[in-house]
């Protein structure tokens, strides 16, 4: 039973650190309509930033992990309005091919930059929390990452249900043109999304390589896939199917890692997406919009 | 009565295709003016041109005298003109409240509690609705909402584009008492509509547009009593 427990718990960890990042995913997708295959990689990038903020310029963690979300902001709306925002026009497949050019891009630049060989993280909090006379140990840095993620995901919830400028952000996701109409600078709004969905991937990064500590040029690449099934296995646009599909996802990882086995756990998480999607298509609290012909 | 909005020999392209050849049209202050005609004549396109949606090719358009050729849609709201386009395009995941919040989104907000409350006078249906989700509104319901969200940004000329479409006779009697209203109110009103005959009875002026073209325009009661407008959308 406390086997059980401590694989749950180590689940809703490292679910969380896929929500972080999914949520990314979701609001970008919302808006832009794009699938942004190089979030992922902003996660390494704010992972080697902070790394390198707390090792080489010797900062304090907090002031890493600010300098991390900055960069990584900074960098997704440089990738945006670059990479993307000329092909605002163009037919979706032109984006999707640019995103993992873009993924390619930031992958091949760390490996120039930081090299091929793993760097060791150090996390930003050690120790652990133990329970039932230790026999179950809940590590702090499990704790920090479930918190912020839910603390992010009500922030969103708030940001986009009560400020002006996430009242936008819905507005431009359901018709931008309209949108226009209304007074709203589309762009000025993509951007903005962009900005949010880069600073949560610094965030997730940060978390992610504290309870993973090995850092490589693809260490973002598997949680970005990930974290990109779990918004699609929540339903892809809405915030809380975010964290409730990474939730979920990080959950079934872990146990059947502990209970399948280590081979097959990504197998089983993807059985999992295909079975759900075919029951329903538009993930668990999406919304199916048929297409108007 | 001093000129509002100049159109002065656009030309559109949807890409190969010419779909508004030369068209010039005005719009005095306080007036309602209505461009008619078949569908696909080029009176949407004709809007979506003046709101910089699309970007005429050659031609100016201009607003209180001032070009709009470089200024981006999001801006020319910010001067006054409110555009309500074909199929209503509210939006429809977000409440009557939160649309309304939209149309305002130009706006400092000082005058956002007045403003609801003029739209709410006019359309009483919204304020009942008030929280509700805008998508499950009725047509006619839908219709009031775009017109009240234009209406938030405190328009100074309000271009509606077929405000009829898909609604019950009895609807479309009740969207035109309320354009008579918003005209007696002093906002003055740009009508793109395929119905001639209801907007021919409210217009002070009016334009028939065919294939990309103005091929007659004229006082509205004229119009109605021209023969080339009475055989070909007055129905005989």
């Amino acid at each position: 039973m406390l086997e059980f427990l401590s694989y749950l718990i180590s689940g809703i960890s490292l679910g969380s650190v896929y929500a972080i990042i999914a949520l990314g995913y979701t609001m970008v997708y919302g808006i832009a309509k794009m699938l942004n295959f190089a979030h992922g990689d902003v996660i390494m990038v704010g992972g080697y930033v902070s790394l390198l903020a707390m090792t080489s310029l010797g900062l304090p963690t907090w002031a890493a992990i600010l300098l991390a979300m900055v960069v990584c902001t900074v960098l997704g709306v440089i990738i945006e309005g670059l990479a993307y925002k000329p092909l605002r026009s163009a037919p979706s497949l032109a984006v999707l091919i640019t995103a993992i050019g873009v993924s390619y891009f930031l992958q091949n630049s760390a490996l120039l930059i930081w090299g091929a060989n793993p760097k060791v993280y150090s996390p930003i909090i050690e120790g652990t929390f133990k329970l039932f006379d230790g026999k179950l140990p809940i590590s702090y840095i499990s704790m920090l990452t479930v918190s912020v993620c839910i603390v992010i995901m009500i922030g969103l919830t708030i940001f986009t249900s009560k400020s002006k400028m996430g009242k936008a952000m819905r507005a431009c996701s359901e018709d931008k043109a309209a949108a226009q109409l209304m007074g709203i600078n589309v762009n000025k709004t993509i951007s903005l999304t962009f900005a949010i969905g880069s600073a949560l991937a610094a965030i997730a990064g940060v978390l992610l390589c504290s309870s993973y500590p090995t850092l490589m040029p693809t260490t973002g690449s598997m949680p970005g896939i990930k974290a990109f099934t779990a918004a699609v296995f929540g339903g892809i646009g809405s915030i809380p199917g975010a964290f409730l599909g990474g939730i979920l996802l990080g959950i079934i990882e872990s146990l059947a890692k502990a209970y399948i086995s280590t081979q097959l756990a990504n197998t089983v998480v993807f059985a999992v997406l295909i079975i759900v999607l075919l029951v329903r298509p538009a993930g668990l609290l999406g919304k199916y919009v048929p297409e108007k012909v | 009565m001093g000129q509002i909005l100049k159109v002065d020999n656009i030309n559109v392209y949807y890409g190969a295709i010419h779909a508004i050849k030369g068209v010039s049209l005005e719009v005095n202050e306080g007036e309602i003016v209505t461009l008619i005609g078949a569908n696909g004549a080029g009176k949407s396109t004709t809007l979506k041109a003046i709101s910089n949606l699309l970007h005429p090719k050659t031609g100016s358009i201009e607003f209180f005298g001032e070009k709009l050729a470089h200024i981006p849609p999001h801006k020319i709201v910010e001067k006054g003109l409110a555009h309500v386009p074909e199929g209503r395009r509210i939006f429809l995941q977000m409440t009557v409240q939160e649309n309304l919040e939209m149309g305002a989104y130009t706006q400092g907000g000082k005058t956002f509690n007045e403003d609801i409350d003029g739209v709410f006078k006019q359309f009483p249906r919204l304020l009942e609705r008030r929280k509700q989700i805008a998508g499950t509104l009725s047509g006619g319901e839908q219709q009031m909402l775009a017109m009240g969200r234009a209406l938030m940004s405190r328009p100074k000329l309000l271009m509606l584009d077929e405000p009829s479409m898909g609604l019950a006779p009895i609807l479309v009697e009740q969207i035109f008492d309320i354009i008579k209203e918003l005209h007696k109110n002093g906002t003055t009103i740009l009508l793109v509509e395929q119905n001639a005959q209801m907007a021919l009875s409210v217009a002070d002026r009016a334009y028939v547009m065919e294939t990309g073209r103005i091929t007659l325009s004229g006082t509205g009661a004229e119009l109605a009593q021209s023969d080339s407008v009475r055989k070909a959308y007055l129905g005989g």
